[in-house]
C-alpha cells in the first residue's frame, strides 16, 4: 500500500444538514489504494492555523474521486467546511490499518453486522459498499431521530438497516448495542464491524465476547503526526500500547483492554 | 553577466561532517522509516532518532498529545523498544540511508545507564554521533540533569571519556540560565549543544475539569516556543565556542533563518514534520536560495551574523 502527501483538487464541499458535510476531492492514487477503515489526514486551513492536521475517514470512492463525510464540531472541521471547490487540499493518505473483510465477502448463511454510532457511519459506509453482495445488516444508533445518519445511503446499497434512538423517536428505543443483542437472538452473526463512541465500542466488544463472534472496532484518538512517528495516539492492548494512526484505527476487539 | 554563486551548505560538528545543516529532531521523526513514503531521506543533513533507553519503556498514560495555541503539548514519556531491540530492529534501516545517524539516549533511574548505552553505541560504525537527552520533561522527575550546571558537567565529563564519537548535549529551556548549562556541557567536552527541548506546559478541559494529558503535564513545542528558542540560541552563541543545534518551532525557511542568524550552526525540525513531512527538504532548498540571493558562499558567513538595529 502506498501512502502519499498530495495536493488534491476539491470537487465539492457541501453541507448536507445541520453541521454535517460531504467533501469530495480528486486523487487517483488515494482512490486506488484506499481501503475501508483508512483515513486521510488533512491540512484543513491555510498556513499554520490550526496547527495540526485533522483525520477524516474515507467514506466512499468512485473512479478517481474520494468522498469524506464529516461533522463540523470545532475550529479544524469548521475551517474545512469553509474550503471551496476548485481549491487544492493538502492531504496525506490513505493512512492506517482498515477493516479486514475477506471473510465477510464470502458470507452465505450468516451475515456481517455493522454497528455505527453517530459519525461512526463514515468508515462503515465504505465497508458496506465493498461487502454489499453479502447483504450486511447495518445497525445505526443516535440520541434522536435527527442524528441518524446515512440510513438511505445504506439502503441503496442493498443493506438491511435497523435503527436505534435513545429517545425512541425512530426505530428501537434504547442503545444500538441493546438492539445488537436483540438482533443476535434472531440472526447468525458472522462478524461485527463497529465505529462510534468509546463506551459503545466497549459494549460491542463485550457482546462479541459473549456471543463468540469476532469484532473489529475502529477507534479515535487525538493524532499529532498521523504516520506512526510520534507515539502520541496510543491505546492499551494486550500486547502493550499500539498506535491508533498506524496499527489501527481498526483493532480486533480481542486485542484491546478497556 | 552576473555569475551566480554555488552556496556551500556543509558544516562540521566535532568530528562529524554534514552535507547540509538541516536535521530532524528526536521524537518527531520516529526511526525515519515512518517518513520514507514522503521524501528522499538521503537528502537530510542528519537524522536524530527517538530517544532510546537501556530497557524498553511503555511510555505515559494516554491521551499523550493536545493541540494548544500555535503549538502542541506532548507527554509521550520516551516510549521506545530499548537499546538492544533498537539496534536489531531499527538501526539496519537507518544504516542503509548512508547519512549521519545521531542516536539520542536517556537514563531512566541512574546516570550510570548512560555509560552502558554509550559503550554499546561506541562499537557501531553506523552511529555517527550521540545525543545526550538530559532534558526530557516527561519522566516525572523533580529535577532534570540539564537543570543543574554541576550535574550536567559531571555527566558529560563521565561519558566523554568513553567515546571518540561526536557528543551532543540536549538542553532544557526550563532553567534560569541556559548559558550556564551550555557552558558546563562545553567545559565537560561536549562537541555541541542542542537547544531547546520542550517547555513544560499544561492544558485543562474546563467542562470535565480534568487535565487534557493523561500524565497531567507535558512539553510544549511548535511555533509558540520559537521566540524562546531563538533568544536562547542567541544568548548561548555569544558565550560559548562549540556549535549550537537550534530548534523550537521551526516551520519554514524564514523561521529556520532566524536560528542561523541568531547563531545556530545547524537546525532540527520537530513538530513541523507532523504538519508537512517534506518541510526539511523545503528548508534546504530555501536556504540555498537565500544564500544565492544574498551572495553568501559559505554558511559560516550567515551563522550568528545578527546586526544591531541601527546599523
Ligand atoms: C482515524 C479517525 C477517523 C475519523 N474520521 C472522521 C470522519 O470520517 N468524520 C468526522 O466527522 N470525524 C472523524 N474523525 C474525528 C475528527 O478527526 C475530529 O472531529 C476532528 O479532528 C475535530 O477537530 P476540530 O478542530 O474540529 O475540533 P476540536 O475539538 O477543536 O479539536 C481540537 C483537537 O482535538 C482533536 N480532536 C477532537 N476531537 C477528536 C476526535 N473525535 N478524534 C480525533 N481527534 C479529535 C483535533 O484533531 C484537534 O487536534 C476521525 C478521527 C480519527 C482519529
Ligand atoms: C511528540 C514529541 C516527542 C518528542 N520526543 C523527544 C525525545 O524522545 N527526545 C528528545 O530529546 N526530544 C523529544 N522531543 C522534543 C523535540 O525533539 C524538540 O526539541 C522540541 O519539540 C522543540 O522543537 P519543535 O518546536 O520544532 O518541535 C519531542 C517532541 C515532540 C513534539
Ligand atoms: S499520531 Fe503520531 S503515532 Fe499516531
Amino acid at each position: 500500500m502506498k501512502t502519499v502527501q498530495t495536493k488534491a483538487k476539491i470537487i465539492s464541499n457541501k453541507k448536507i444538514k445541520e453541521n454535517y458535510w460531504h467533501l469530495e476531492f480528486e486523487s487517483a492514487i488515494i482512490a486506488k489504494n484506499a481501503l475501508p477503515g483508512q483515513f486521510v489526514n488533512i491540512r484543513v486551513g491555510h498556513g499554520f492555523v490550526p496547527l495540526l492536521r485533522r483525520p477524516i475517514s474515507i467514506y466512499a470512492v468512485k473512479g478517481v474521486k474520494v468522498k469524506l463525510f464529516y461533522q463540523a464540531v470545532g475550529t479544524g472541521t469548521q475551517s474545512l467546511s469553509q474550503r471551496k471547490s476548485g481549491e487544492l487540499l493538502d492531504l496525506i493518505g490513505p493512512l492506517g490499518n482498515g477493516f479486514d473483510y475477506r471473510q465477510a465477502v464470502k458470507a452465505k448463511d450468516a451475515r456481517s453486522i455493522l454497528i455505527a454510532g453517530g459519525m461512526g457511519v463514515a468508515p462503515l459506509f465504505f465497508l458496506a459498499e465493498k461487502i454489499k453482495t453479502s447483504q450486511p445488516l447495518v445497525l445505526i444508533g443516535a440520541k434522536t431521530q435527527k442524528q441518524i445518519l446515512c440510513m438511505q445511503e445504506f439502503k441503496k446499497l442493498g443493506c438491511t438497516v435497523k435503527l436505534a434512538t435513545d429517545d425512541g423517536s425512530l426505530g428501537f428505543k434504547g442503545k444500538v448495542t441493546d438492539l445488537l443483542k436483540l438482533v443476535l437472538g434472531q440472526t447468525k452473526g458472522l462478524g461485527l464491524f463497529s465505529c462510534g463512541p468509546r463506551p459503545m465500542l466497549k459494549r460491542v466488544s463485550e457482546i462479541s465476547c459473549e456471543n463468540k463472534i469476532p469484532a473489529q472496532l475502529s477507534l479515535e484518538e487525538h493524532l499529532a503526526c498521523g504516520t506512526g512517528a510520534c507515539l502520541g495516539c496510543v491505546v492499551a492492548t494486550k500486547s502493550g500500547y499500539k498506535r491508533v494512526c498506524k496499527d489501527g484505527p481498526v483493532f480486533s476487539s480481542k486485542e484491546l483492554t478497556w | 553577466m552576473v555569475s551566480q554563486i554555488k552556496p556551500n551548505l556543509s558544516i562540521k560538528i566535532g568530528n562529524l561532517d554534514l552535507k547540509n545543516p538541516v536535521m530532524v529532531a528526536s521524537g518527531t521523526f520516529g526511526y525515519a522509516e515512518e517518513f520514507k513514503d514522503f521524501m528522499d531521506l538521503k537528502k537530510l543533513g542528519a537524522i536524530v532518532t527517538k530517544t532510546i533507553t537501556l530497557k524498553g519503556r511503555h511510555g505515559n498514560l494516554p491521551p499523550r498529545t493536545c493541540e494548544t495555541p500555535a503549538g502542541m503539548l506532548n507527554s509521550i514519556g520516551l516510549e521506545n523498544p530499548g537499546m538492544d531491540k533498537f539496534i536489531q530492529e531499527k538501526l539496519p534501516f537507518l544504516k542503509k540511508l548512508a547519512i549521519p545517524i545521531i542516536v539520542s539516549i536517556a537514563a531512566e533511574e541512574s546516570p550510570d545507564e548512560f555509560v552502558t548505552l554509550i559503550k554499546q553505541l561506541d562499537k557501531l560504525a553506523e552511529v555517527s554521533a550521540i545525543e545526550l537527552n538530559i532534558s526530557c520533561p516527561n519522566l516525572q522527575k523533580d529535577k532534570l540533569i540539564s537543570q543543574d550546571a554541576g550535574d550536567t558537567f559531571k555527566l558529560v565529563s563521565a561519558v566523554r571519556q568513553l567515546t571518540q564519537k561526536c557528543l551532543i548535549t540536549k538542553l532544557s529551556p526550563n532553567v534560569n540560565s541556559i548559558v550556564d548549562i551550555a557552558s558546563a556541557a562545553q567545559n565537560a567536552g561536549s562537541n555541541a549543544v542542542a537547544l531547546i527541548n520542550t517547555l513544560g506546559g499544561m492544558s485543562i478541559d474546563v467542562n470535565k475539569r480534568v487535565p487534557k494529558l493523561g500524565s497531567w503535564v507535558g512539553g510544549l513545542s511548535g511555533p509558540a516556543i520559537r521566540p524562546v528558542a531563538v533568544k536562547m540560541v542567541w544568548e548561548t552563541y555569544n558565550k560559548i565556542k562549540i556549535p549550537i543545534i537550534g530548534m523550537g518551532g521551526i516551520m519554514d525557511i524564514e523561521s529556520a533563518l532566524e536560528f542561523f542568524i541568531a547563531g545556530a550552526t545547524a537546525i532540527s525540525i520537530g513538530t513541523a514534520n507532523f504538519i508537512n513531512p517534506r518541510v526539511s527538504l523545503e528548508i534546504i532548498c530555501g536556504l540555498k536560495q537565500y544564500m544565492v540571493d544574498n551572495n553568501i558562499q559559505n554558511l559560516s558567513n550567515l551563522i550568528g551574523r545578527l546586526k544591531a538595529c541601527k546599523e
